[in-house]
């Protein structure tokens, strides 16, 4: 088994996908010769030809849109969003289209389609490079909405994403691209859509994270090692639908609950989430549902950034206070 | 060389058969046997049939919302007539003559106008996209079926429509530019009928004519006499040759008018002179389009009566039915938002259902 990073995780996927189904194309700014920004398409253009893997116009519409008619004529489009903040200008036809194709025709047209992008702070970078759209992709009936935290599950979500006959939103947390390395299988496998994972059993309390936030929840615990609490982190891995079973019996047993989240907080998944606790585990609590999130505000820029972003001290702080309520 | 003659910036536009009638082109007439010029013209008269009691229909309180088609007879049935077996129709919202002679039934038209989605599910084998409300996205879709058609060698051509306002959006200029990058096999319509609901077409765009679009995107545009139903028919199956042979897209642009209003919820009176619908109402599509099947011997007067009488007693049964059809079953709203209902969708269902059971609504 090789140890790769969550970048060469995808690419994997890409491939091994590509070179099975002929009806599985990649696209996207940048996506085709240079292999994308990040350079996570590399080397695909190269094996699979240009009509197959391609450079688009800077036209998000145009992405979103033609992998609408793409999936219609009977192709698997995977589509790449070159950063989040970009997503709006597609956006229309992800929300007015793809998502509602099956339902408007009544199960005559479902769509098979991949919108891919990287979404989330920490590179330092420009102005709508550093969104967290969890909430605009979650709050739509027809689409579904992945993401992963390590390179085992970047490959297995991302094959079952380009399997699935729905459109899923395959979101790639980008600062940890590069960073962390794990033994993935050279085979195909899949990780089920809709299915959280026990990161690491516990009895105190249940603390949600997906993405980026699974490795800051991880050092919070770390930071707690000597306060003798049990937390039970579990990674969400799906926005939508969420696991309700993982995350209902995880609270019957622990009786607290915490949701970590790098987006902004109001409407945000942890509100979802947190009412999702008290409809169906209120009985069991010790503690009201809570959150760490990102604040209110525009995603500041390199030299603010640090403000916004949720550190593991916050969660360890939030953990101690929810534990010792 | 039909694109290359009449050249938008030259302000030149197609016309075969004028508004009295006449051949004004004889060299471009096109040589359609009698079988197809009268199932075109049949089809031009149930769809005007249909149109005109759907909006009956709907001022008897009978149909919900309702776009009227009258008026685009020639620009639509011309392009649908001009299209080959295995291609493609992607419709925008006013298309409904093109989409029934790509083998949409009434049923489904009026079914979907009734406010039902099943409206939407054609046949297998009918390669027609449902009624698309949000203007200017259709482009990008047909764009993306010809892709798929280029790639998988499936020799199919992408027809879409649009209207003169729709060449306002985005989606517009991003689909066509996005189909020229990539050689697609895309023919776009554009029904110009002056308006964009209220506003008219001077307000949309400095440019003197739409067809001239098509010089930014690297392709072929011309303009037609959208009420000839032989102009539009040779420029499309000229556009379509193109797009088909690997050339890539075409622009047409067909000069038109809406006879109705926008939707049965808009009044027209408000924004235009009623000297101006009598001008266009001469122009009329179908009149030219009679007087020609008459002059050409293949229809006659006696067949016009029993056609449109066999025509509206067609259109009255298929409304019964949908009639009929009353309200969509509960699971029907919830099924197709997923090809498998996720656990939260059931759990919705499944609660609602045991509420509506228990006597709730």
């Amino acid at each position: 088994m090789a140890v790769i990073n969550l970048l060469t995780a995808i690419n994997q996927a890409l491939d091994q996908k590509m070179a099975e189904d002929p009806t599985v194309i990649v696209y996207g700014e940048d996506a085709g010769y240079e292999g994308g920004v990040f350079r996570v398409t590399a080397g695909l253009q190269k094996k699979y030809g240009e009509e197959r893997v391609f450079d688009t116009p800077i036209s998000e519409a145009a992405i979103t849109g033609n992998a609408v008619g793409m999936a219609i004529n009977g192709l698997r489009p995977v589509a790449e969003i070159q950063f989040d903040g970009f997503v709006f200008a597609g956006y229309t036809e992800i929300v007015t289209h793809m998502a509602r194709y099956r339902n408007r025709s009544r199960g005559r047209y479902g769509l098979p389609i991949v919108v891919r992008f990287p979404v989330g702070g920490g590179i330092r970078a420009l102005e709508h490079h550093s969104e967290s759209l969890e909430t605009f992709m979650g709050h739509i009936p027809g689409l579904k909405v992945v993401i992963p935290s390590t390179p085992y599950d970047a490959k297995g979500l991302l094959i079952s994403a380009i399997e699935d006959p729905d459109p899923v939103i395959y979101m790639e947390p980008k600062r940890i691209y590069r960073s962390g390395k794990q033994e993935v299988p050279e085979e195909i496998y899949r990780i089920p859509i809709g299915k959280a994972k026990v990161v690491q059993p516990g009895s105190d309390i249940t603390v949600v994270a997906w993405g980026a936030m699974v490795r800051e929840a991880e050092k919070a615990i770390k930071l707690l090692e000597n306060e003798n609490i049990s937390v039970e982190l579990i990674d969400l891995r799906t926005i939508n639908p969420i696991d309700e079973e993982a995350i209902i019996q995880s609270v019957q047993k622990t009786g607290r609950f915490l949701v970590v989240q790098e987006a902004v907080k109001t409407y945000g998944p942890g509100a979802e989430l947190m009412s999702l606790v008290n409809e169906k585990a209120f009985l069991y609590l010790e503690a009201p549902p809570t959150r760490v999130t990102g604040f209110d505000i525009t995603v500041p820029l390199a030299r603010g950034e640090m403000h916004h972003f949720v550190q593991p001290e916050r969660i360890a702080a939030e953990i101690k206070k929810v534990v010792r309520f | 060389m039909l694109f290359s003659k009449y050249d938008p910036l030259k302000k030149k536009q197609l016309q075969i058969l004028n508004e009295k009638g006449e051949i004004v082109n004889k060299e471009l007439e096109p040589k359609l046997d009698k079988e197809t010029l009268v199932k075109m013209y049949k089809q031009a008269v149930l769809g005007r049939v249909a149109d005109i009691k759907a909006l009956q229909y709907q001022r008897q309180g009978r149909m919900l919302t309702y776009a009227p088609n009258r008026g685009h007879e020639a620009a639509q049935i011309g392009t649908a007539a001009a299209m080959a077996e295995q291609d493609w129709y992607i419709p925008g919202f006013r298309d409904f003559y093109a989409m029934l002679y790509r083998g949409v039934t009434l049923e489904q038209i009026y079914l979907y106008w009734y406010g039902n989605e099943w409206g939407s599910h054609f046949d297998e084998g009918v390669r027609v996209t449902p009624v698309n409300v949000i203007i200017g996205s259709q482009i990008n879709h047909a764009s993306g079926i010809a892709y798929a058609s280029k790639l998988m060698k499936k020799n199919e051509v992408a027809v879409t429509a649009i209207g003169d306002g729709g060449t306002s959006h985005g989606e517009f200029y991003e689909g066509m530019n996005f189909a020229g990058v990539f050689n697609l096999p895309l023919v776009t319509l554009v029904q110009n009928n002056q308006y964009a609901i209220s506003t008219p077409r001077a307000k949309a765009t400095k440019a003197e004519t739409l067809a001239q679009k098509a010089v930014a995107f690297g392709i072929p545009g011309i303009q037609v006499d959208g009420n000839d139903i032989l102009a539009v028919y040779v420029a499309m199956k000229e556009a379509m040759e193109h797009a088909r042979s690997g050339k890539g897209p075409v622009l047409v642009e067909a000069v038109t008018y809406r006879l109705g209003p926008h939707t049965t919820s808009d009044d027209p009176t408000l924004y235009r002179e009623d000297s101006e619908v009598e001008i266009w109402e001469k122009k009329d599509p179908m009149i030219r389009f009679k007087k020609y099947m008459i002059d050409k011997g293949y229809w006659t007067e006696e067949e016009q009566k029993a056609y449109e009488e066999e025509s509206d007693n067609y259109v009255g049964e298929v409304f019964r039915k949908v009639e009929a059809t009353g309200e969509a079953e509960l699971l029907d709203v919830f099924k197709y938002t997923y090809e498998e209902m996720t656990p939260q969708l059931i759990e919705q269902y499944e609660t609602h259902k045991k509420f509506l059971e228990k006597g709730g609504k």
